[in-house]
Formats: C-alpha cells, sequence, structure tokens
C-alpha cells in the first residue's frame, strides 16, 4: 500500500476526497446547507484538472437525481451530494433510481426537515428515504465519511447488488468540523475499486434500449422482489467489501460495531457522530463499575437483523438512540429492531430514545440518564414508556 | 483534552484560526477537532470558533462550553459578549489589544495581551481599520499554553491561510515575543 496522506479536513471535504479518489464520470448536484462544499470542491477539483468529470449545475436536487440517473444510465460512475429539502425533493427520483439498478452514490449532510426551518443535524432527510431502495451508510468521523464513499461505490456496483448508496455525514458536527483523516492513496483506491462495467447494457444512442419502462401488474412485483433480493445480497458483499478495505487500508469497518458488550447488562445502540459521544459515556459509566456496551450502527440499510440478534442475545436491556422519529410511532432504528426481535425467545427489553432531533446537542449526561432509564426498566422487569424523549428544553416546554 | 474557544468578528478569521491551530497540533501527532459556532455567519457579527487537542483520542462530539482558554480577537466584542461564559476556573484570557494585562479585570482568570493589530498591520496582513489578526493571535496563544510548538504554527499556516504565509509566519513568531502577561 502506498503511503496515505494525513489531513485535518471538514467532513465534506472528506466525502467529496472520498467522491474523487472514485473517479466518478458526471457530478450533478444542487448546493444546499450543510453539503454545499462538495459541489464547490468537485468543481474545484474538475477546474484544476485533478478529476475528468463532467459537472452538471441544475436547477433543483429533483433535476440533480434525474441526471444522475441519465449519467449513470449511460454507465458512468456519477455522484451527487444533498440534504434535508434537497433529499426530500428527490424523493420521487430516488425510487426510480434504484428500481433501475444505478449504483449512483450521494453523500448527504444529515439535517433535519421543515418545519420549523432548521439547518442542523437530523437523520429524518435520509431516515424518510428509509423505503427507497438505497443502501444506507452512517459515519461516526471524516475519516468514516471519506473511507465509506469508496466503500458504497464498492458495493453498490458489485454484479450481485447493483443499488444506489447514500453516505451520510451529520450536519455541522461533521460536516463542517476539522477532524485528522488519512486519505488513500490512488493507485490504492484504483486497484480496490476497478472502472465501473454496468453488467446488463447501457443508455447508448448506437444501440438503442430501453431503461425503467412501464411495470404492468404482472411484472411490477417481481421487480420489487428482485431488489429485495439484491439488497439481501448485499449482506455477504458488504461484509466481503469490509474486509477487503481492512486489508488493504487497515481500518475496520461493520454493520454493526460493539464497544464493551462482552459482558454488559445494557447496550446502548446509536448512528452517526452522537456514537462518540456515547462511548465517552460508556468509559466514564464503566470506571464506576456500570455494565454498559456500545453498538454502533454503520449499516441502516439493509438493516442488520443477524448482527444485532447476536447482540441483543447477551444484553439484559437495550436502549435505542433515534435521532429521527416518526410521528404516531417511533424512532426507525427502535421500529427496526422491533420488528427484527419479535421472533427471537431470548431478548433484552428495548426502550427507545428520541434526542438529538434539529442540532439538539446529545451530552455525555444524556446517554447516562439513557442508561439509567433502561437499567430502571430492566429492574422493574417491564417497559411501561417505550418511547422517551430525551434533553428537552423545559424552558420551551412550560 | 485542551479546549479552545475564539472569540472575533464574521471576516476576522477567528474560524480560519480555530483551524490551523487543531491543523498545528495534529502535525505533533495530537487529536483534534475544530469547528465553528454551528448555524449562519454575517461578516461583522460576532462570531465564535472552536478548538479541541488532546493526546489520546477524541471522542466527544458536542460543541465545547467549559474551555480552558479564551482568545479575543477584537476587544470591541468585550462589551458585546461575555467572552468568559463557562471560563474553566483558572482558564487564560488571550485578547488582542495594546493594553497591559492589568487593564483587564477578570477576576479567576490569567489575563494576557498582544498588539496583533498593529503586529498584523506591520506585516500587511490587512488594514488599520480591518486587520486580519488571527495568525498574530496564534502566536500569542503558542507563547501563552504552549501545547503547540511555533513552527508547527508555521504548518498550519502553510495548510490553513491561503495568502500571504511568510508574512503570517513571521506575524506569528512576533506575537509569540511581544506577549504580555506572562
Amino acid at each position: 500500500m502506498a503511503d496515505q496522506r494525513s489531513m485535518t479536513i471538514k467532513g465534506n471535504m472528506a466525502t467529496a476526497m472520498g467522491a474523487k479518489l472514485c473517479r466518478p464520470k458526471v457530478v450533478p448536484a444542487y448546493p444546499i446547507t450543510p453539503s454545499t462544499l462538495f459541489p464547490e470542491k468537485m468543481s474545484e477539483f474538475i477546474a484544476d484538472g485533478e478529476l475528468d468529470a463532467e459537472m452538471i449545475n441544475v436547477e433543483s436536487e429533483h433535476s440533480a437525481m434525474s441526471a444522475c440517473i441519465g449519467a449513470s444510465a449511460t454507465g458512468v460512475r456519477t455522484c451527487t451530494a444533498s440534504a434535508s429539502q434537497g433529499v426530500a425533493l428527490m424523493h420521487e427520483m430516488l425510487f426510480v433510481a434504484s428500481g433501475m439498478r444505478l449504483p449512483i452514490v450521494m453523500a448527504v449532510g444529515n439535517r433535519a426537515l421543515s418545519a420549523p426551518i432548521n439547518i442542523w443535524c437530523d437523520h429524518q432527510d435520509t431516515i424518510s428515504s428509509r423505503d427507497s431502495g438505497w443502501l444506507q451508510f452512517y459515519a461516526e468521523t471524516n475519516q468514516e465519511g471519506l473511507d465509506l464513499m469508496i466503500n458504497a461505490f464498492r458495493i453498490g456496483e458489485d454484479n450481485d447488488v447493483l443499488l444506489p448508496a447514500m453516505v451520510g455525514i451529520d450536519a455541522f458536527v461533521l460536516t463542517h468540523t476539522i477532524e485528522g483523516v488519512e486519505v488513500p492513496a490512488q493507485e490504492d483506491v484504483d486497484d480496490f475499486l476497478p472502472p465501473y462495467e454496468p453488467p446488463h447494457g447501457r443508455l447508448d444512442p448506437d444501440e438503442p434500449s430501453t431503461f425503467g419502462s412501464f411495470g404492468t401488474p404482472e411484472y411490477y412485483q417481481e421487480f420489487k422482489q428482485a431488489q429485495v433480493e439484491a439488497m439481501e445480497g448485499s449482506r455477504e458483499v458488504i461484509d466481503r467489501v469490509f474486509d477487503e478495505f481492512e486489508e488493504r487500508f487497515g481500518r475496520r469497518y461493520n454493520k454493526v460495531t460493539t464497544y464493551k458488550c462482552d459482558d454488559a447488562d445494557i447496550i446502548i445502540l446509536t448512528m452517526g457522530s452522537m456514537t462518540g459521544t456515547a462511548r465517552e459515556a460508556v468509559n466514564r459509566m464503566r470506571e464506576e463499575g456500570k455494565k454498559v456496551g456500545l453498538a454502533k450502527l454503520t449499516v441502516f440499510r439493509p438493516f442488520p437483523y443477524p448482527e444485532l440478534e447476536e447482540i441483543m442475545s447477551g444484553a439484559k436491556g437495550l436502549a435505542v438512540v433515534d435521532r429521527n422519529i416518526s410521528p404516531g410511532g417511533f424512532g426507525a432504528v427502535y421500529s427496526d429492531l422491533a420488528g427484527a426481535s419479535i421472533n427471537i425467545e431470548k431478548k433484552p427489553l428495548i426502550k427507545n430514545f428520541v434526542t438529538g432531533l434539529g442540532g439538539r446537542e446529545i451530552f455525555v449526561k444524556n446517554f447516562v440518564e439513557i442508561y439509567e432509564k433502561t437499567l430502571a426498566a430492566v429492574e422493574a422487569g417491564e417497559v411501561k414508556k417505550p418511547l422517551e424523549w430525551i434533553n428537552m428544553n423545559q424552558e420551551v416546554m412550560r | 483534552m485542551y479546549e479552545v474557544r475564539f472569540h472575533g468578528r464574521g471576516g476576522q478569521g477567528a474560524v480560519t484560526a480555530a483551524n490551523t491551530l487543531a491543523d498545528a497540533a495534529f502535525r505533533e501527532g495530537k487529536d483534534v477537532q475544530a469547528f465553528p459556532m454551528f448555524g449562519v455567519e454575517r461578516r461583522g457579527a460576532p462570531v465564535a470558533a472552536f478548538t479541541r487537542i488532546d493526546t489520546e483520542p477524541i471522542d466527544i462530539k458536542t460543541q465545547i462550553y467549559e474551555p480552558d482558554v479564551v482568545v479575543v480577537l477584537d476587544t470591541s466584542l468585550l462589551d458585546v459578549v461575555d467572552v468568559t461564559e463557562g471560563l474553566k476556573p483558572d482558564g487564560k484570557i488571550i485578547l488582542n489589544s495594546a493594553k497591559d494585562p492589568g487593564d483587564f479585570d477578570y477576576p479567576g482568570a490569567d489575563v494576557y495581551t498582544v498588539d496583533a493589530t498593529k503586529i498584523a498591520v506591520d506585516n500587511g496582513l490587512g488594514t488599520e481599520t480591518n486587520p486580519i489578526v488571527n495568525t498574530s493571535i496564534l502566536g500569542a496563544y503558542s507563547r501563552v499554553v504552549g501545547n503547540v510548538k511555533l513552527e508547527s504554527l508555521y504548518d498550519g499556516i502553510a495548510n490553513n491561510v491561503p495568502v500571504k504565509i511568510e508574512n503570517n509566519k513571521k506575524a506569528a513568531k512576533e506575537a509569540y515575543e511581544q506577549t504580555k502577561g506572562l
């Protein structure tokens, strides 16, 4: 392996550099806070001759995703970036991209949805695209943001997968924060990620063919099932690609990464940048002799049922922390986990904690509170309140 | 873990100061974070930026509420912003001022001053009315706090400051030498 370059960069720069190392050919994008730096940097790379690609400045995110679909269908590697209202505006086209099995990669600066207008960190934007058939990855750090971009192309383009992928980096906490990052050498990424060769043909004026056509009731359901099978098949591909990535670049990724879970009575399940603060909380609680562990979800789609089943088997209580909410329901991670665990015989009590919405901080003390509330449920032997809100502003509540 | 808060006005380079400090410490093998006050920034309005430095990996992802040191790029802010908010007991305050530390009254904090405006203008960094003082004040930071070497700051400047790199290095060195209150 060639030497990696150590730099201090923002999360947006990390995903942009990750994307650039993958040599995309087309980058259609519409800037939106907090991911604006991504298209800016991609434009710069192209203008400076560091990246041989076509930048398409479009008039909306709907158009950005439409252009991604057209470009990707011609058989070239395609990426974009967006956030919040932008992801919401392209919602319709997200389904078209996955239904046409186009392995587009999108970096998302995870941000709240209006109203009220809010530009800060929240997972509602990508969570609300949960059912669009895209692979979903969430980064804890800028390093993860960069690395997951490379992994996302490799996994999505695998012939057994052929699905688009989103890489989420938390608004401001990562997008606008400088951290130390190791940037892989171009030659190593070139070895790791071969050029994209679509196996089922491409849009070509010389050889006309139809893409994304009509699917009548006789066919539609089978197309959807094939998409689901691709998503299921991606589980093994993700493991294999993460293994290869570690072998080549020395950094380990898992669908779910556990920390001090072996003897833990209570496990806290997190996603995204909050994981760092949760780890700090676990360390402090461990010093006080509390048997608490941490599980970090890096892959949300496909939802890692088997891995989480294994983690759940040993614990007495599981605290699922969601940075999103389905009004009338629960947080998305909790819902999936509850669905996954319903037929498991030996499972912990599971509680859902919603916090961190719209940029609300999640402090170490909040994770301590989450631990204590889960422990209290375990000691009482029942979950009286499955959903609890954490770190509410009491002034506003009055 | 060492936590720093910069106060400035939009356009004065507080964010670049935070980034440059982080980069300098990173060059010394430390783990770092640097970030602006999350949200919107307007030219001339009070802004804050933050740097975290640790010899251990930094896990925590919250913003900084109890800094070890506060760096003030523009003392006209002192009437507008409580720069001591959350400052740890026995914390440090570094002010861009031609005055002496004794001219400021911050009980429980150690005050240091450096005339970063004069140093910046003398080195061709901005104008009297709009000086770019961020690299000068970092020289004072290096002297006062001592957890980032002046030489590392030079690297941080080279990586983060877009123009007049040598002038900025010289300004940092002069501020390092002229810091008062030690």
